[in-house]
């Protein structure tokens, strides 16, 4: 009469699996092993490698670097000229961010409310598609169509408005020789390369909003703007919040746009590039890293605040 | 606000978003085409097949493709089995921690490439890693990790808890509850997780650029090709074959999912 | 022999003590309720016996044998899931001889069994369907069907009827009393329904903040509670403090006494007297809701007794023997 005659029978698997439920633990252990070995030792090692350079130096006269706890480096972030990289990038990043939410939200917006069936999938793919397809290709497309001889200054010329663009590029700060060695050259393609990254947690956002929210503010009284202002908005922000971390960040740290597209000016990610390769000034790279990381940090911790996790 | 229908304006803009979005990568298909050489020339004076002949027999770029697609596969691997393990013992049990678990697979595309990048970069100089193929993949990996992770842990918490232990209660071990019920319902979420995986790592360049030493993966060709044009109508038809090769997983793993509450794009 | 002891068990979650230190036997072919609010305690020790959980101390014997160090797929038990926690992916048959098929048995003997075991449960005919096109009454049948084909010793029911609506619940009563004694093995069910376990149990475990208040006969529990919890969870009892009791019967013990039984009176001789608070029509009977002191009482009046106006004082009367002592503070 023994109760331990079921089917399961011997065997070594059999056998670590009556270990692995004798010690709960054990499972977690092997399950989260692998991972947490990677990511925790492999990719949090590195980061805090980096972190460790940062406070490192180099020796000006000899190239080396000596490894000897500093905070000279970080100085060396508030000069003028690295400074202007990092006022620059910033305000690069928070322009992006502003304009990829004002042209995102109405595809956002129409996509979560009016879109049904056909349009739905349609609308999903249309966001879908851009978002994944390749980055470098993306940046390609936009160097054709600012090229000189492109389809940007074919089209203008064809509606006789090419004044009105030599106009713009004439503006200082925003201006340039042209499009394509121009901030705004450098913004559109920002703007281009990283909205779709905007609209997916905007439409998360919007599509939570139930519409009987927005018709009670009507019956109240609410014009369509009073609407947008104090219901639709409010209601949609943390999913803003939420794209935002990734326009906020991807720009921050992106260093092939402004280097194909724009300026001889550098963003922050072309003088960690530069840094730590041309230079092999590793210790001042890994301080210009840690600004980003600083930046988002701070971000990633007032976007918990406002709930924009659960909008992700 | 009470009818169904859209306002007019609210249409337009919508439209006019979607066209931003979409119109600069159609030109891509044009400019594979055109018979011009030396510039950019639009509209193009002619429209040729030439060039894709001349792609076809570019040893070069069919060396880049294959070290893409390899690197692609071996991340792709990797993700699939780091992210798994993960999201099974995140969405298993509550431990002390948990909360941290998610952070830490997140972390390698919430923070900028770049910091990847270099940080990566830095460690292997420490370690006096060489760079390598190897060295290419484990940049890939750790961040395709989420990517898998996203699609997996959605499928978990969607799944009964109690099918495992129904599975145990009729006799199955840890192993072939495994085989016979966890695989069967997550593979789908897995094979998606895999596909965005792929996709992803097949594009990427910003991490790639710091880890790969001397080996050009398509991307890298591409960003050589960007900064310095050597031969342009063949960046032409590359650019265009690599909106289609990326495009084809993207497809395939919204009409897996389609129907269900994974989202595709989540958290590249 | 009993098919299930508890000796001792305890299981804690951190500080939360889930089962606390519960002594039980539940003997061979009994059909056995185990009855508490959510919370109680029930549904663990059900996860115990089937080796979902690990008692953080004493031990558990089926038959006998310790399983302390069993893991579920080593006991001869199986269980039937409140959610059924049906394959999605397998269609009825597979999941019905799933545990057939673990344990390597030859492909015509499972279908022979499986068949059976569908016509038992009157699905014969529905094995190439899939979970998803079933109805809830019938998925239930299914994953009946999945734990009986493997003959256990002893079957587990988490809140097996919970998710069927009333008259589906009422019909499954009856099958399930009538496969048990068809099949004599034991059944242990798991409800928070009073009426489900008196309807269908030999014997209930009233369970209450993870500690057996009782055990016994559904007449046991439902007319001789031996605490105040029994008394007012499952036969809704009015529950006399055991102060009230002392100036009563002269004995400092809570007492309980049925709806059914309590009298009500004019003036003042009776031996309680209390304010009428609220009167429903239930059509067979009057609910009467009162006040006495500090107590609230609930008497059931026949159809044709005279009834009260709200805010009457009546006086309220009973036999003796109808007063039942318990145990405990209340």
């Amino acid at each position: 009469m023994s109760t331990a005659a079921h089917s399961a029978a011997g065997g070594p698997l059999a056998r670590l699996s009556d270990a692995l439920w004798r010690s709960p633990r054990l499972l977690l252990a092997i399950l989260l092993g692998p991972p947490l070995l990677w990511l925790g030792v492999i990719y949090l090692g590195s980061l805090f490698a980096l972190l460790l350079q940062s406070f490192f130096s180099i020796d000006h006269f000899t190239g080396m670097v000596v490894r000897e706890f500093t905070l000279r480096t970080y100085a060396e972030l508030f000069t003028p000229a690295n400074f202007d990289i990092i006022v620059r990038t910033v305000t690069m990043a928070a322009c992006v961010t502003l304009a990829s939410a004002i042209i995102g939200f109405p595809i956002a917006y129409y996509a979560a409310r009016y879109a049904r069936g056909r349009w739905r999938a349609a609308f999903y793919l249309g966001i879908m598609m851009p978002l994944w397809s390749s980055y470098l290709v993306k940046v390609y497309a936009w160097k054709l169509i600012l090229a000189k001889e492109g389809i940007l200054n074919w089209a203008l010329d064809g509606i006789h408005l090419q004044w009105v663009l030599d106009a713009y590029l004439s503006l200082p700060v925003v201006g340039g020789n042209s499009l394509s060695v121009s901030p705004t050259g450098t913004f559109i393609v920002f703007v281009y390369v990283w909205m779709p990254f905007m609209i997916l947690p905007m439409q998360a956002a919007l599509e939570r909003v139930p519409v009987s929210m927005l018709e009670a503010s009507g019956d109240l009284g609410a014009q369509p703007g009073q609407t947008f202002r104090h219901v639709l908005f409010p209601l949609a922000l943390p999913g803003v919040v939420a794209g935002s971390i990734f326009t906020f960040s991807l720009t921050l740290g992106d260093y092939i746009i402004p280097q194909i597209i724009g300026t001889s000016r550098l963003f922050i990610g072309q003088a960690v590039y530069q840094h730590q390769g041309v230079a092999g000034n590793i210790p001042l790279a890994a301080a210009f890293a840690v600004v980003p990381i600083l930046i988002m940090g701070l971000y990633l911790w007032g976007a918990k605040r406002m709930g924009a996790f659960n909008a992700l | 606000m009470h009818s169904d229908r859209a306002p007019l304006g609210l249409k337009i803009a919508a439209a006019a978003g979607l066209a931003f979005l979409h119109l600069p990568i159609l030109l891509i298909f044009v400019y594979a085409f055109t018979t011009e050489e030396k510039s950019y020339q639009w509209p193009p004076p002619g429209l040729t097949l030439k060039w894709f002949a001349v792609t076809w027999n570019r040893p070069d770029v069919w060396q880049a493709l294959m070290l893409s697609l390899k690197v692609a596969s071996v991340a792709t691997l990797v993700a699939m089995v780091l992210g798994t393990l993960c999201a099974a013992a995140v969405s298993r049990s509550k431990f002390f921690g948990r909360e941290t678990v998610s952070l830490l697979v997140i972390l390698p595309i919430a923070l900028p490439g770049v910091v990847t990048g270099i940080a990566l970069r830095s460690a292997f100089s420490l370690a006096d890693v060489p760079f390598s193929t190897w060295t290419i993949v484990l940049g890939h990996a750790t961040f395709c990790v989420v990517i898998v992770y996203n699609n997996a842990v959605a499928r978990f918490r969607r799944t009964s808890g109690s099918l495992i232990e129904a599975s145990m209660d009729l006799g199955a071990t840890y192993f072939q509850t495994l085989r016979f019920v966890i695989l069967p319902n997550i593979a789908t979420a897995l094979v998606v997780g895999g596909m965005l995986a792929f996709a992803l790592s097949f594009d990427e360049v910003i991490v790639t650029t710091f880890t790969s030493g001397q080996q050009q993966t398509l991307p890298i060709w591409m960003l050589e090709e960007l900064v310095r044009p050597r031969q342009r109508p063949v960046t032409n038809v590359v650019a265009m074959v690599v909106v289609l090769v990326t495009l084809l997983p993207i497809l395939g793993a919204y009409y897996l999912t389609r129907g269900t509450d994974t989202v595709a794009g989540q958290g590249k | 022999m009993p098919a299930v002891s508890f000796d001792k068990v305890s299981r804690h979650f951190g500080s939360v003590r889930a089962v606390d230190g519960v002594d039980l036997d539940i003997g061979e072919g009994e059909f056995f309720a185990m009855l508490g609010p959510s919370g109680s305690g029930k549904t663990t020790c059900l996860r115990l016996i089937a080796g979902f959980e690990r008692p953080t101390a004493g031990d558990i014997r089926l038959f006998g044998d310790s399983v302390r160090d069993l893991p579920p797929y080593r006991r001869q038990v199986n269980t039937v899931f409140q959610d059924y926690a049906l394959f999605p992916h397998l269609n009825v048959r597979d999941n019905v001889g799933y545990g057939l098929m673990i344990a390597g048995r030859p492909r015509a003997e499972r279908d022979r069994e499986v068949a059976a075991a569908l016509e038992m449960v009157r699905l014969g005919g529905y094995g190439q369907r899939k979970p998803s096109e079933l109805s809830g009454g019938q998925r239930q049948r299914v994953a009946l069907a999945r734990a009986l084909v493997n003959r256990p010793r002893v079957l587990l029911l988490d809140e097996p009827l919970g998710a069927l609506d009333l008259k589906l619940r009422e019909q499954m009563q009856e099958e399930l009393k009538s496969l048990q004694r068809q099949l004599g093995i034991t059944f242990v069910f798991v409800t928070h329904d009073q009426g489900e376990a008196l309807s269908m149990a030999d014997r209930i475990a009233v369970f209450n903040e993870g500690r057996i208040q009782q055990v016994g006969t559904p007449e046991d529990v439902y007319f001789r509670p031996d605490v105040p919890f029994v008394a007012d969870f499952v036969g809704s009892s009015n529950v006399l403090p055991a102060a009230l009791v002392e100036t009563l019967t002269g004995r400092r013990q809570p007492a309980a006494i049925r709806p059914e039984r309590l009298r009500l009176g004019s003036g003042s001789g009776g031996a309680l007297s209390a304010q009428v608070t609220g009167l429903s029509f239930l059509g067979l009977t009057t609910r009467v809701t009162l006040k006495a002191g500090d107590t609230r009482l609930t008497a059931l009046l026949p159809q044709d007794a005279p009834r009260p106006a709200e805010g009457d004082t009546v006086s309220l009367e009973w036999a003796p023997s109808d007063l039942h002592l318990m145990r405990g503070s209340a």
